[in-house]
C-alpha cells in the first residue's frame, strides 16, 4: 500500500511500513500519523527521533523494553515509563513511533 | 513468561558469506526482548563477526556489526569469545569491538560484556546451560 | 596455461586454501574473495602455508571483501596484493581458465 506525500509516491510493505528508510521525510512521518488519526506533537517527535538516531547508531530499533529504559535515561524518568509511551502512541510505541521514525518493525515484535 | 531459562547462543560462522550470524543476532535480540537469561559464544569463525572495523559500503550488503554493541541495552552482557579460536586465527581481542554494558546493581558502571575463556572454561559454561542454539 | 584461483571460503571452514595451495602449479595466481579473505591474515595457522606459497605464486585479495569483513591490510601477510572489482575482472580476462575452488 504506496503512501502519497506532497504528489510523490512511496512504497511501503503490507504494514504500512516504508519500504526504504533513506526516503523518509518528516511530512512522510506526520502523513502516516494522519492517517491512523494521530496529530504528531513535539512530544511525538522527541520519541520518533530518538528511535531514528538508535537507528542511525545501533541499525536496529529497539525493543520497547530497551526503547522504554533508554528514553528514561536520556529524557528523564518521567518520560521513560510504558503508560507515557503507550499514551502518545497508543497501537504500541515500538510500532507506530517506528512507522512514523521510517523504520522496520523493531526486531522481536510479532 | 514465569519461567527464566539460561539461554546460550553459540556462534561458529562468519559474518557475510551466509546468513546465519544475522538471523543468529536476530533471535538473540527476540529471546532478550522475552527477558531470558541469554549469552553468547562466539568460537570458530563465529569470531570473525566482532571484528572491529567492519565496512560493507562497496560489497552492498547491511553492515550489521554495530547491533553487537546494542546487546548491553538487552541485558546480554555475558559474551564469550574462545580463546583457541582467537589464536587460530591470529587475533587478539584488541581486534574485537569494545563490548559494553551497564551494570543496573553497581550504579550503572560501564562494565566489559566479552569475556575470552579457554575451551574447557567454555564447555563447564555450555554445560550450566539449559538451552543452547548453534548457529 | 595460466591459470587464475579463486577461492571464497574461510580456510577454518573448509580445505579450499589448502587444497587449492598443495596442487596449483608455479607461476598461477590466486584470488581470495568472501571468506576467503581471512586467509590472507597474519598470525594465523594457515599464514605460513600462504607465506611459502608466495615464493613461487601471486596471490590477490579482493579490497570491497577485506573492508567489509574488518581485515584492515595493516593485517595482510607481506606479499599479497588488493584488487578492486575491476581488478577482479582483469584477472579473469588475462589468465586463460579460471578454477573455482568453492
Amino acid at each position: 500500500m504506496p503512501i502519497e506525500v506532497n504528489g510523490k509516491t512511496y512504497e511501503t510493505d503490507e504494514e504500512g511500513y516504508l519500504a526504504n528508510l533513506s526516503e523518509w521525510t518528516p511530512e512522510i512521518g506526520e502523513a502516516m500519523a494522519k492517517e491512523e488519526g494521530t496529530e504528531l506533537t513535539d512530544a511525538h517527535w522527541e520519541v520518533i527521533n530518538f528511535l531514528r538516531e538508535y537507528y542511525e547508531e545501533y541499525q536496529i530499533a529497539p525493543a520497547v523494553r530497551v526503547l522504554t529504559k533508554a528514553i528514561g535515561k536520556k529524557l528523564g524518568k518521567d518520560k521513560g515509563n510504558s503508560k507515557y509511551l503507550y499514551e502518545l502512541f497508543p497501537y504500541g510505541p515500538g510500532k507506530q513511533a517506528c512507522k512514523y521514525a521510517g523504520l522496520p518493525k523493531p526486531t522481536g515484535c510479532v | 513468561m514465569s519461567d527464566i531459562k539460561k539461554f546460550m547462543y553459540v556462534n561458529r560462522k562468519a559474518p557475510y558469506g551466509t546468513i546465519y550470524a544475522w538471523e543468529s543476532l536476530e533471535v538473540v535480540l527476540i529471546g532478550a526482548a522475552f527477558e531470558q537469561e541469554v549469552s553468547m559464544a562466539f568460537v570458530d569463525d563465529g569470531v570473525y563477526q566482532i571484528l572491529k572495523g567492519q565496512d560493507t559500503t562497496e560489497i552492498g550488503v547491511k553492515n550489521f556489526s554495530p547491533t553487537y554493541s546494542a546487546l548491553g541495552d538487552y541485558d546480554v552482557n555475558k559474551i564469550y569469545v574462545e580463546k583457541e579460536s582467537l589464536e587460530e586465527r591470529g587475533l587478539t581481542v584488541d581486534d574485537l569491538l569494545d563490548l559494553k554494558y551497564e551494570d543496573e546493581d553497581d550504579d550503572w558502571a560501564e562494565k566489559d560484556s566479552i569475556k575470552v575463556v579457554t575451551s574447557k572454561e567454555l564447555a563447564e559454561i555450555l554445560e550450566q546451560q539449559e538451552v543452547v542454539l548453534s548457529f | 596455461m595460466s591459470t587464475l584461483h579463486t577461492i571464497n571460503k574461510s580456510p577454518f571452514d573448509r580445505a579450499s586454501l589448502q587444497s587449492c595451495l598443495r596442487l596449483a602449479a608455479d607461476g598461477n595466481a590466486i584470488l581470495l574473495f568472501e571468506d576467503g579473505v581471512y586467509g590472507a591474515m597474519k598470525g594465523s595457522t594457515v599464514a605460513e602455508l600462504v607465506e611459502k606459497a608466495l615464493s613461487n605464486k601471486t596471490i590477490y585479495v579482493l579490497g570491497p571483501d577485506m573492508k567489509a569483513r574488518g581485515v584492515d591490510e595493516s593485517k595482510l601477510i607481506d606479499g599479497i596484493k588488493v584488487v578492486d572489482y575491476k581488478g577482479f575482472v582483469e584477472l579473469t580476462v588475462e589468465n586463460d581458465k579460471v578454477n573455482a575452488w568453492v
